[in-house]
C-alpha cells in the first residue's frame, strides 16, 4: 500500500544523475543571485484536531443528509417566505401574475368576436342576444359558458340549447325553438304554447296566429296534450271549432259556433266526443238548436236546447196531447 | 486488577456496541507505520458446512477502508512522543474513513511494545454440585494464583487455555460435565501500565472510542499461523519495524508471548550510520537492495548512494551491494538469536511441532528463508496474513499481519478471563443473585 506520507526519497539514480545535476545547477544560480536555499519544509499531511473533527462530522450519515437534503430545501423556503413576509412584495408578486394571465388570456388568439346563432328566429335572436348581454370582442378565458347557456335557456322559446366557441373566435349557438301547439287565452293575455304546455311567447292578438287552436280557462297550459288530442279526434268538426275551454281544471268543453257547448267528461273525453261524432252523423245533432251536448256522464248524454226550442218542443208536444198552452 | 477486569468488560460491551453499528476500525499502531482498516460487519455468519471450517468468523466482515501512514513519535512499538503518535493517527483514521465513505467511532487497537510478559497460571476447586456449572468455572478462574506481576504493568490477555477435570485434560468446556475437581490452566499477558494509558490517551484524542485492546504478538499469530499450526503448536515471529514479536501457539491458544526490542528500523539506522546517509535515503536502499546472502555478483553491484552536500564527491558515492549486506545481515542475525533465546526461555524445543513462522514487514527481506533455519531450526516458513475480504491488494503483505489479525480478533475474539462469570461471593452484598445463590443453597 502507498503510504499516505511517502517518505521523502532521493531521485532514482539511474539516468545518469541529471537531475542531480540540474538540481546542482539550479542551487549554484540561487547561491550567485544572494538568495538562501529555500527546501521547503514538507507540510504536515496530519489534518488538525478542527480538521478532523469537521471530516468526521462530514461523514456522519444524519449530518449528512441533513445538509445535502434538508439544508438546501430549508434555505430556499425561508429565502421565499422572508420575501413573502413583506406585503409590497406580495401585492407585487400577485399583480405580476394578474399581469401575466390577463395578457396571455388577452391574446387574439384566444378572443371571441362575434356570436352566431343557428336554428333560431330573428324575433328569439334578438331576445337571445338581449338577454346574453355580452358585449365583444371577449377574451374566452372571461366567458362564462354554463351561466350563459343558463340564461339562454330560461326563455321560454328555446326548447334546448348548446354553445360553445368554434374555431377563429366564434361562440356558436345552437338553438332547438320550441314550436307552439296551441293559443292559451288565461287571465294574463294570450299565450301561446307548445305541445307540452310550456310557454312559448305572449300573443298580440288572436289574429296573429289563426292557425293554432284556441284553448282557454283555467289549467289548461297543463292539460295541452289532451286538448290536442281531443283536437285530432274532433275531425270533422274542426270548421266549426271556435275553441276548447278549460273546467275546473278537470276537464274540456268543446266550443263549437253557434254557442254550442260539448261537455267532456273527466274520464275518456275521447270516447265521449267519438260519441258525440256518432250522433251527430247519425242524427245531425249538432246542427240542430241544441244548446249544450252534456257528456259529462257518458252512458247518459244529455242535450240543453235553446229557448226556442224549447218551446217549440213544448207546442208539438202540446199538439200531440191537444193542449194548447195560450 | 478490578479497574483493569472492568475497564476490559467495558471494552467488550463497546465492541458489541460496535458490531450492532456494523462498522468497526482496526488500528495497528507500530514502530514504522500506523495501519488503519475500517470493516463492516453485515450478513449472516458463515457457520461452516461440507468441509469447510466456520473461517474464523472472517465471513463476517468486509473491509471497506485502508489506509497507511508512516508512523510518528512511536519507538520500540511504544509510543514516545503523545501528539506526534495522535497526529499519525488522525491521518490513518481520516483516509480510512474516506475510502470507507463513512465515520467510525469505535476502534480495535494493537500495539508490540511495553515488554510484554507470559505467565502461566493455574487454579483448582472442587465442583459444587455434581455437574460443572458456570459458577464453577467462575469460581476456578478466579481461584487461580495470579503472580505478583509488578506495581506498573496491567493485565492485557488472560485468556484461560485448558479446563482439566478430575484426571481427563484438554477440555474446551467443562460446563455440564461431571467430576468432582475442577482445575484451569491460563495464559495471563501482562505489559507495562504507561503503554496502554499513553495509547488510550491518544486514541481519545482522536475522538474515538477503544472497543479492544490486543496484543500485537497475539494478533499477528492468529492471521499469519494457518489452523494446523495453530492447532498442532508453532511460533509466530512477527518482525515489525522497532520490535519483534514472539508468540508460541498452541491448541488454539496463546501460550507465551515475548517481544524482542529490535527490528527493522535498527537496520535501517545501522546503514545510516554505516554508509553515513540520511535515514531516509538508508531506508529506500534497505528496501530496494537489501538482502542476507552475499554472492559474487553483489561485490560488482554498485548502489549509488546519493546525497544533497553539494560536494561531488560525497553525492557521488557508490557502494557496492556486498558492502550492505554486510551491514544488515549482523542486524538480521541479532535480531534472530534474541527470537531464538525467547523461545528458549519459553521451553519451544519441548514443543511437539518446531514450526517458526515469519512475518511482519522486515521479514520480506530477501535471503531471510536461509538464514533464519541456521538460527531457529529447520522449520522456518515466511508467512503472509490470511485473506479477508475486501482487503486491498497492498495491505496484503505480511507488514499487514498483525492488522489482518485485529481484524480477525475483532470478528471473532477469544473468551478471556473478563468474559466469564463473576464468581458470586465476589458480587456486592446486597445483589440480587447472592439472594438467588442463597435461597438455592437452603431449599
Amino acid at each position: 500500500m502507498r503510504p499516505v506520507d511517502p517518505i521523502e526519497f532521493a531521485k532514482a539514480p539511474t539516468v545518469g544523475g541529471s537531475a542531480r545535476v540540474s538540481e546542482a545547477v539550479a542551487r549554484a544560480i540561487r547561491a550567485r543571485r544572494g538568495e538562501s536555499d529555500p527546501a521547503p519544509r514538507p507540510r504536515d499531511p496530519a489534518p488538525s484536531r478542527a480538521a478532523y473533527r469537521m471530516n468526521r462530522l462530514w461523514l456522519t450519515p444524519s449530518f449528512r443528509f441533513c445538509l445535502r437534503r434538508l439544508a438546501p430545501v430549508a434555505a430556499i423556503v425561508a429565502c421565499i417566505g422572508l420575501w413573502f413576509a413583506q406585503p409590497e412584495n406580495r401585492e407585487a408578486f400577485t399583480g405580476h401574475v394578474l399581469a401575466i394571465k390577463n395578457e396571455v388570456q388577452n391574446r387574439p388568439e384566444f378572443m371571441v368576436k362575434l356570436m352566431a346563432i343557428d336554428g333560431a328566429s330573428p324575433e328569439l335572436s334578438e331576445d337571445i342576444r338581449e338577454v346574453m348581454a355580452q358585449d365583444f370582442p371577449v377574451s374566452s378565458f372571461d366567458l362564462d359558458l354554463p351561466g350563459l347557456l343558463e340564461q339562454i335557456e330560461s326563455l321560454d322559446a328555446v326548447e334546448a340549447a348548446g354553445l360553445h366557441v368554434r374555431a377563429g373566435g366564434i361562440l356558436q349557438v345552437d338553438i332547438t325553438e320550441r314550436t307552439p301547439a296551441v293559443v292559451w287565452r288565461s287571465e294574463h293575455g294570450l299565450e301561446m304554447l307548445d305541445d307540452e304546455g310550456h310557454r312559448v311567447a305572449a300573443l298580440d292578438s288572436r289574429l296573429d296566429r289563426p292557425d293554432l287552436p284556441l284553448v282557454a280557462g283555467e289549467g289548461a297550459d297543463r292539460a295541452v296534450g289532451e286538448a290536442l288530442a281531443i283536437l285530432s279526434a274532433a275531425g270533422p268538426l274542426l270548421p266549426r271549432l271556435r275553441g276548447l275551454v278549460r273546467v275546473g281544471e278537470r276537464r274540456w268543453n268543446v266550443v263549437l259556433d253557434r254557442d254550442q257547448v260539448i261537455m267532456l267528461p273527466e274520464q275518456k273525453p275521447l270516447g265521449a266526443l267519438a260519441q258525440v261524432l256518432a250522433l251527430d252523423q247519425a242524427k245531425d245533432l249538432l246542427a240542430r238548436d241544441i244548446e249544450v251536448v252534456d257528456m259529462r256522464r257518458p252512458t247518459r248524454p244529455t242535450l240543453r236546447l235553446t229557448e226556442a226550442a224549447q218551446e217549440e218542443m213544448r207546442r208539438l208536444q202540446g199538439v200531440e196531447l191537444g193542449v194548447s198552452y195560450q | 486488577m478490578t479497574d483493569l477486569y472492568e475497564a476490559q468488560r467495558a471494552m467488550r460491551n463497546m465492541r458489541q456496541a460496535a458490531l450492532q453499528r456494523g462498522v468497526i476500525a482496526i488500528l495497528d499502531v507500530g514502530s514504522s507505520k500506523i495501519a488503519c482498516l475500517v470493516l463492516r460487519f453485515d450478513g449472516e455468519r458463515f457457520m461452516g458446512g461440507d468441509g469447510v471450517g466456520a473461517l474464523a468468523g472472517q465471513s463476517s466482515f468486509r473491509v471497506i477502508g485502508a489506509a497507511t501512514t508512516r508512523s510518528r513519535g512511536v519507538r520500540f512499538g511504544e509510543i514516545d512522543a503523545m501528539a506526534e503518535t495522535e497526529r499519525a493517527i488522525r491521518t490513518a483514521v481520516q483516509a480510512a474513513q474516506k475510502m470507507a465513505q463513512t465515520r467510525v467511532d469505535h476502534v480495535i487497537a494493537c500495539f508490540s511494545g511495553g515488554s510484554p510478559r507470559s505467565y502461566g497460571i493455574a487454579g483448582q476447586v472442587d465442583v459444587e454440585y455434581d455437574t460443572v456449572s458456570e459458577q464453577d468455572v467462575a469460581r476456578v478462574l478466579a481461584s487461580s494464583d495470579v503472580p505478583d506481576y509488578g506495581a506498573h504493568r496491567e493485565v492485557l490477555h488472560a485468556q484461560p487455555v485448558n479446563f482439566q477435570l478430575d484426571h481427563r485434560s484438554g477440555l474446551k468446556d467443562p460446563r455440564g460435565q461431571i467430576g468432582q475437581s475442577l482445575s484451569v490452566d491460563m495464559h495471563m499477558l501482562t505489559v507495562d501500565t504507561a503503554a496502554i494509558q499513553n495509547l488510550l490517551y491518544c486514541i481519545k484524542r482522536c475522538d474515538l472510542e477503544v472497543a479492544g485492546l490486543a496484543s500485537g504478538a497475539y494478533v499477528s499469530g492468529i492471521s499469519a499461523l494457518v489452523e494446523d499450526e495453530q492447532e498442532l503448536g508453532a511460533a509466530c515471529v512477527d518482525m515489525g519495524g522497532g520490535a519483534t514479536d514472539v508468540s508460541i501457539f498452541m491448541k488454539k491458544h496463546m501460550i507465551y508471548a515475548d517481544s524482542v526490542r529490535m527490528g527493522g528500523e535498527h537496520v535501517t539506522s545501522d546503514i545510516a550510520m554505516g554508509l553515513q546517509i540520511p535515514l531516509s535515503t538508508a531506508e529506500r536502499i534497505k528496501t530496494f537492495y537489501g538482502g542476507i546472502v552475499a554472492t559474487g555478483m553483489d561485490d560488482r553491484e554498485m548502489i549509488e548512494v546519493g546525497g544533497d552536500s553539494g560536494d561531488w564527491d560525497k553525492d557521488r558515492r557508490t557502494v557496492s551491494r556486498a558492502e550492505l549486506i554486510g551491514i544488515i545481515r549482523p542486524r538480521v542475525e541479532e535480531i534472530l538469536e534474541g527470537v531464538r533465546d525467547c523461545l528458549d526461555a519459553a521451553g519451544f524445543e519441548h514443543m511437539p511441532s518446531q514450526q517458526i513462522v515469519l512475518t511482519g514487514g522486515a521479514s520480506q527481506i530477501p535471503g531471510l528463508d536461509t538464514l533464519a533455519p541456521k538460527i531457529l531450526g529447520q522449520n522456518v516458513r515466511i508467512g503472509r496474513p490470511l485473506r479477508v475480504q475486501g482487503l486491498p491488494q497492498a495491505a496484503t503483505g505480511a507488514a499487514f499481519a498483525s492488522a489482518v489479525g485485529l481484524c480477525l480478533f475483532a470478528a471473532n475474539p477469544q473468551d478471556e478471563w473478563w468474559d466469564f462469570e463473576i464468581p458470586v461471593d465476589r458480587y456486592p452484598a446486597r445483589s440480587l443473585k447472592r439472594a438467588m445463590r442463597w435461597f438455592k443453597e437452603n431449599w
